[in-house]
């Protein structure tokens, strides 16, 4: 990994730290499975995500809210995957 | 070396609801408030409380400060320092007030007053019934609160270095506090940060155990730094937990479930609670259930590769019913047992929520340490409030929304001793000491540079497993003993923590050791407080503890009605007295505790 993608990608990692035990859990989950193959376009839905409060995050993860954004879309699916 | 200092009058570390309470009070009063913090405020861990803040408003019933206190002191069975307790309790009302004033959106009845709920343990005229006394806002108090009170914080210009993990508390030699060394995990830089007070506010460690409701940031920075520095740390013994964690994820089940008719089962499918408690059967307390489940563990009937949890069983209920009025459980399950509930057994284990020991403060947000014959003498420029603290105000145990109270009125506290040691005492920047940082930057470099060194990943969750096994929700006499021994032995792997990754732009891997050798002071200190306790009381448990007529419950008050003080150079233990003494009423005597 360069280190600019390096870089980026700890940023994004430590902003994976929230407030609520069951993000910090989806999220762990995720980088585990796909830390070594997101993408640009992965990051910037990542990204977008991560702006979100925690308790709006969690009702899009545990299914309770639903957003018609697709490039979130993609990106939630991926972090609900079991 | 030459190194960067940063100069404030008063630098806060942590931007919880402590963190900011306090942070307003020197802002206002005009002084050059800095608030580090590793994570963005508004994603403290403090968003996750839901329940409420506790105050006798008496909105929609009579009630009054005096009921809350007896409640708190009962609650946290006598170990709480009633002067703290009736501090707090007759400030509740000025901090929910002071708080909507901030713009806190609580809810309301009709006639514009803020709607209040009842909360368990939380009673009308000593212990008679039920009172409504917790203020929310929805399910989102604490959520809330931290918007009112960052802010706030804008408004008055208090400074926020977001993204800093603090690292080592700054004490020159006659003992005085000077702030901290933090590093910016931006740039990996370490820097002084050098301030006339010092509060810290750092919340909670839970993470020390294996199954933990707290989010990963709870790894008890301020404690870690506050116990390197020579400071004790009170009461770490006593932790709640809560009955049903899903196993290995730590996420909350509700006890609703087993309202609903959820069924505990051991290894064999065997519902052991019939056993336990033949009437309530799984519906016990919380106590019961917890040290039911325990005994089964520790007997060899727990499931799983390493025969630790038990399961929840709803696989006979109506799934319609499960669906519509426990979806959460049903979504919980698949995201974090990789379960259907509906179809298999739920792993679960008792779960820790709640550290109600930490840095010793007097009421006032100082802290304060043992000197000769003085017990509580305060350490100069240093204060401590919220879940990092111990005030003593939740004693053995806590009760619900008590916590989100502690955190505005010791956080405000706090702040006004710091105006006041500011404006009258300090006045101007003690010197550093010249070799200020040597310390911080020693340990980075053991870091950068050990070589056939532990894994921090492995190293923690041996850590955790310890704590969780020998000094868990029910303890076992030759557990504890044990238990001793094993976190010496994990604490010696800390110390050589490797890392492989040494960039220097937001290195999750060098935050990660950093974080456990918070972590482990911690579980050091709950492990050997929790062997050396010798009886049952609140939420520290123990086999062995006898319940008989002289000691109810396993309560032995003639030789245990006393706080532990843990010191972690020499690992050696002192105790000092509980305040048995309220402020201006009579103290709340003695007496079994039931419900």
């Amino acid at each position: 990994m360069d280190e600019e993608r390096g870089a980026r990608i700890g940023r994004l990692k430590w902003h994976c730290r929230r407030a609520l035990l069951e993000l910090d859990l989806i999220f762990e989950r995720f980088w585990e499975r796909h830390g070594d193959d997101l993408d640009t376009q992965g990051e910037a839905a990542l990204t977008r995500l991560l702006e979100l409060e925690d308790h709006d995050l969690w009702a899009l993860m545990s299914g309770k809210e639903v957003t018609d954004d697709p490039q979130l879309m993609g990106m939630i699916e991926r972090l609900r995957e079991v | 070396m030459s190194y960067t200092v940063r100069k404030f009058d008063a630098l806060i570390v942590g931007a919880g609801g402590a963190g900011l309470r306090a942070a307003i009070q020197l802002s206002e009063a005009g002084f050059k408030t800095a608030v580090l913090t590793k994570v963005f405020p508004t994603r403290s861990h403090t968003v996750a409380a839901q329940g409420g803040v506790a105050a006798s408003l008496g909105n929609s019933e009579e009630d009054n400060w005096h009921w809350h206190m007896y409640d708190t002191v009962k609650g946290g069975d006598w170990l709480s320092d009633q002067d703290s307790v009736e501090f707090m309790c007759r400030k509740a009302n000025e901090a929910v007030i002071e708080l909507e004033h901030y713009g806190m959106p609580f809810d309301r009845i009709e006639n514009g007053r803020i709607y209040q709920r009842p909360f368990g343990g939380h009673m009308s005229n000593f212990g008679e019934k039920p009172v409504r006394r917790s203020c929310a806002a929805a399910d989102r108090t604490g959520h809330a609160m931290l918007h009112a009170l960052y802010q706030r914080n804008i408004k008055v210009n208090t400074q926020f270095f977001v993204e800093w993990q603090a690292l080592d508390l700054l004490r020159d030699a006659e003992g005085e506090v000077l702030g901290v060394t933090a590093m910016d995990m931006e740039t990996s830089e370490v820097v002084a940060f050098h301030a006339k007070a010092t509060i810290f506010a750092t919340g909670g460690a839970g993470r020390v155990y294996y199954s933990s409701t707290n989010a990963f940031i709870n790894t008890g920075d301020g404690l870690g730094m506050a116990a390197r520095a020579g400071i004790p740390l009170e009461d770490m013994e006593f932790w709640q937990f809560h009955p049903t964690g899903i196993a290995g994820a730590g996420v909350l089940i509700t006890e609703g479930v087993r309202g609903e008719g959820g069924i505990l089962r051991n290894a064999d499918g065997e519902r052991f609670m019939e056993r336990y408690a033949p009437n309530a059967k799984d519906l016990a307390s919380r106590d019961v259930v917890s040290r039911s489940m325990l005994t089964e563990i520790n007997e060899g009937r727990g499931a799983g590769p390493y025969k630790d949890y038990v399961y929840l069983d709803l696989t006979h209920l109506d799934p319609q019913m499960i669906m519509k009025r426990l979806p959460s459980v049903h979504e919980i399950g698949v995201q974090f047992a990789g379960v259907d509930c509906l179809k298999e057994y739920l792993p679960v284990v008792p779960t820790c929520h709640y550290q109600m020991g930490g840095i010793p403060t007097n009421r006032f947000g100082q802290v304060v340490i043992p000197q000769g014959n003085n017990l509580e003498v305060p350490v100069p420029g240093f204060y401590a409030a919220g879940e990092c603290a111990c005030a003593s105000v939740h004693g053995a145990n806590r009760l619900g929304t008590n916590s989100l109270l502690d955190l505005l009125v010791f956080g405000k506290s706090a702040g006004e001793m710091a105006v006041e040691y500011i404006r009258d005492t300090v006045k101007t920047h003690k010197p550093l000491p010249q070799d200020a940082i040597d310390r911080s930057l020693a340990r980075l470099d053991r870091l950068n540079n050990q070589k056939d060194g532990s894994n921090v990943h492995e190293t923690r969750l041996v850590m955790q497993r310890t704590l969780q096994k020998h000094a868990g929700v029910f303890r076992f006499n030759n557990l504890l003993k044990e238990g001793v021994g094993l976190i010496h032995e994990v604490a010696e792997t800390v110390a050589h923590t490797e890392i492989r990754d040494k960039s220097k732009v937001f290195n999750t891997a060098r935050l990660e050791a950093l974080e456990l050798d918070n972590l482990i002071e911690v579980a050091k200190a709950t492990m050997v407080s929790a062997e050396a306790r010798k009886e049952s009381r609140g939420a520290h448990m123990r086999d062995d503890a006898e319940d008989c007529p002289e000691h109810p419950n396993g309560r032995d008050d003639a030789n245990w009605l006393k706080h532990t003080l843990w010191f972690r150079d020499e690992n050696r233990l002192q105790y000092k007295p509980v305040q048995m003494k309220p402020l201006t009423v009579d103290s709340v005597e003695l007496k079994t505790r039931s419900y």
